[in-house]
């Protein structure tokens, strides 16, 4: 995501790095790319106005012309303006006050408002707050079923609504089942509408007055292009909405709507959707996104997420071990468990700085989620004693590790190999290889001669 | 526009569906649309959704032009604003200026009322590249298919129900498949629109694979004399490798089972989207190569100006438009109308 839009500003600082002092004059040229970078990265033209003249007052003042390396002051000035437009820290949910909370979910047809509501609730429960999912959408085709299938496989209850019901009253007599179920969150999933369509926006209104929800969340889609400022500026004029979801974030999109909405509503981006499965909701975090947006990579959320994936026991039991008895194939198909448990490899990569540029690149082979699978599948197909000790892995055996996993004797032959490498390197560490570990000792500093007599 | 549709209904009934009378006609003609469900003409409410999108551009246009008597550079500054908030892109907006500049230049144009036409011309040229050339291999005999895909969201299965109409009203009979196995109650969804319009849906339970509801359905449909199968597959993120796989796979599938199918491969793009359509066109093209078309939801705000974009770089023509939820708004689109639409002075109810 994005990456379009880091590639342009990352051209344009290349341009700026060229010059060992910033004149007004290329300060004009790359203010000029900056605002055509966010124009084709679909930010409203009006926001970029402002973006580009917000920062053009900070960058060719005395800050920058002073300053020793021009280029990095530039950067530093486009991040910390877009940070301060994306809004400062990453908010939650406010789930306070009357119980149960309702919070209600609105935008345009397909944007990902029932989705979005299934992994709320997923998201929810694991805080260990008891949902309750209410389908009002009456018009779309078998939109109350796709919930209800949601609702099923996260087990959490939904409300029994039928398509000839009033979605008022839907939600009314849906408040009151969730107090009687002892569910302390009512998620409404409204039916997606136009903005323009001021009978349903009426329907909208209504159903806020009856059920007084704590939050109303604007779900938008990050491949909107301009009008997602009128979008979003008319619903939230006529439901005050709280908290805004960007979905579909994990496709290419450069996301220029984000900065629109929130400089448009004034409302902060609570969660993005980064995926298709029930567990890709994350925060939004505005100062990542900004670096990010900058080619800056996402390097706070891999690193979270590695933690969270990593089991930190498990890594400390790996590491004694290791130093033991040695690293046997065991070992090695658990640190490939552990990397899958990260994500998609497509999901890792664009976190990782630097990477989204390659990534652009069209013939670089994309990495293959089932080259993994495979190498799981061989190592499972080896005995106990196989895996402890691969030199006894002759040529028979290769040819039935091959059969048992369903792969070709080369496959076998690649996996050991990149086995005994990755062993070579960690006797190179002197067995200090575990995880954490890798970096090694940190070397002493020569101090250049001649300067300490 | 659209001779296969036109070419599949000639040969069997006399064209009661409305929007194909509509595209060539003026709006005096509106009046003799037939289509039964009709409320207001048929023409009258295209120009009505359309004509937020020509408010929107031609009402901003008009301001600029007036009382300006000379062409110069804020003017051409403040017209590329204006065209990429319509979502033409800031490399398409370049084109069309850098094309505008060059005939000031040569000072063939000097008044700014003629900068409009020639604007005017030059947006209608793109559309038109994308027309010619668009030949469509119409099977000699059995079912025309027809597979339809797209991101999440962007309006498929409503499409399909549209589309399904369309054909059904043209006497043709339909076979509806529902290949998204993924999306939870996108089945349903389907078969609900089959009931509502009365056509077959061939169908498995969630989670099958697509390809072989497809095989099945395609099995299924060949001695049963269908005339047009549409084949619903599930969104899916242009980005995702092993999900364009998919598709790759269910279009040779298709192909085995019935040599020369799909015969029209249509990507359906939503007229919100900004220049990440572009990236869909694109992608979606690599993986099956997209033979069409459709442009959803333009019935809001948005100013679809994205059509123009691609119809520039990929030379796809677009087939047809939708206008809002009922069955029977899905129409042609016609890019000489479209662009008249766009510009035009205030066409309101004529």
């Amino acid at each position: 995501m994005f990456d379009t839009l880091s590639d342009r500003l990352q051209d344009v600082f290349k341009k700026l790095r060229g010059h060992g002092t910033l004149s007004e004059e290329n300060i004009q040229a790359a203010l000029r790319e900056v605002r055509l970078a966010l124009l084709e990265a679909d930010v409203n033209f009006k926001v970029v106005k402002e973006f580009v003249a917000a920062v053009a007052e900070k960058a060719v003042g005395q800050e920058v012309l002073k300053s020793l390396a021009p280029g990095q002051q530039v950067i530093k000035v486009v991040h910390e303006q877009l940070v301060a437009l994306l809004g400062g820290e990453s908010v939650g949910l406010t789930l306070t006050g009357r119980q149960p909370v309702v919070v209600m979910m609105v935008g345009l047809q397909g944007s990902g408002k029932t989705t979005s509501a299934g992994k709320l609730a997923h998201m929810l429960k694991g805080k260990g707050r008891k949902p309750y999912l209410v389908p009002a959408d009456v018009y779309r085709p078998a939109a109350i079923e796709q919930l209800r299938v949601l609702g099923e496989k996260l087990a959490v209850p939904v409300h029994p609504s039928r398509a000839d019901q009033d979605p008022v009253a839907i939600c009314q007599q849906a408040f009151h089942a969730a107090q009687q179920n002892g569910c302390d969150t009512v998620l409404i999933d409204t039916a997606g509408r136009l903005h323009v369509d001021e009978p349903l926006m009426e329907e909208l209104r209504r159903i806020k007055e009856a059920v007084q929800p704590a939050e109303i969340l604007f779900v938008a889609d990050a491949m909107t292009g301009q009008d997602a400022v009128t979008v979003a500026d008319k619903f939230n004029q006529d439901l005050a909405v709280s908290g805004v979801i960007l979905t579909k974030l994990d496709g290419d999109a450069r996301g220029g709507a984000a900065l629109s909405i929130k400089k448009v509503t004034g409302r902060p981006i609570k969660f993005v959707g980064m995926g298709e499965g029930l567990e890709a909701l994350e925060p939004f975090y505005p100062d990542r996104m900004a670096s990010r947006i900058l080619g800056m990579g996402d390097v706070l959320t891999l690193i979270e997420k590695a933690q969270a994936a990593v089991d930190q026991d498990k890594a400390e039991q790996l590491a004694k071990k290791i130093k033991k008895q040695g690293f046997d194939l065991e070992d090695f198909r658990d640190q490939l468990q552990q990397i899958r448990k990260l994500g998609s490899l497509e999901q890792i990569m664009g976190m990782i700085p630097g990477m989204n540029r390659l990534k652009q690149m069209q013939n670089i082979p994309k990495p293959d989620e089932r080259e993994l699978v495979k190498v799981e599948a061989i190592i499972n197909s080896m005995t106990a004693k196989e895996r402890r000790n691969h030199e006894i892995i002759n040529a028979s055996r290769r040819q039935r590790i091959a059969k048992g996993s369903g792969t070709d004797v080369q496959d076998v032959n690649k996996v050991i190999k990149s086995y005994t490498e990755m062993l070579k390197m960690m006797k190179k560490f002197g067995g200090k290889a575990g995880l954490g570990n890798m970096a090694g000792p940190k070397k002493k500093v020569k101090r250049p001669k001649g300067l300490f007599r | 526009m659209l001779n296969w549709f036109k070419k599949k209904l000639s040969g069997e009934t006399p064209a009661p569906a409305a929007s194909t009378a509509v595209a060539p006609e003026t709006a005096s003609a509106a009046a003799s649309t037939p289509a039964p469900p009709e409320k207001g003409s048929l023409f009258q409410r295209l120009r009505e959704r359309l004509g937020k999108t020509r408010d929107a551009l031609v009402s901003r246009v008009d301001t600029l032009f007036l009382g300006r008597k000379v062409i110069d550079d804020e003017l051409l500054d403040e017209l590329e604003e204006i065209l990429i908030t319509a979502d033409l892109g800031a490399a398409t907006v370049l084109d069309l200026l850098t094309k505008t500049r060059e005939q000031i230049k040569r000072d063939q144009l000097r008044d700014p009322q003629a900068l409009k036409a020639v604007l005017k011309q030059l947006i209608q040229g793109y559309l038109a590249q994308a027309e010619q050339g668009a030949t469509l291999a119409m099977p000699e005999s059995g079912p025309f298919v027809i597979m339809v895909l797209g991101v999440n969201g962007v309006g498929k299965t409503t499409t399909i129900g549209k589309l399904a109409y369309k054909f059904k009203q043209a006497g043709q009979r339909v076979l509806l498949v529902a290949a998204d196995t993924f999306r939870a109650a996108a089945i349903e969804q389907l078969q609900v629109w089959g009931e509502r319009i009365g056509v077959e849906v061939v169908a498995q339970q969630q989670g099958a694979d697509p390809s072989s509801v497809i095989y099945d359905a395609l099995d299924y449909a060949r001695p049963r004399q269908f005339d047009v199968i549409i084949i619903d597959t599930a969104g899916r993120l242009h980005t995702k490798v092993n999900l364009m796989e998919e598709l790759k796979k269910i279009k040779r599938v298709m192909a085995k089972q019935l040599p020369g199918a799909p015969h029209e491969t249509m990507l359906v793009l939503d007229a919100t989207t900004g220049q990440n359509g572009i990236s869909q066109a694109r992608q979606f093209n690599e993986a099956v190569e997209i033979t069409g078309l459709t442009l959803t939801k333009l019935d809001g705000t948005a100013k679809g100006g994205i059509v123009v974009n691609i119809c520039r770089e990929f030379k796809i023509p677009i087939r047809f438009i939708g206008i809002g939820e009922q069955m029977e708004d899905l129409r042609d689109f016609d890019p000489a109308q479209f662009v008249e639409a766009l510009f035009g002075n205030n066409g309101g109810a004529a």
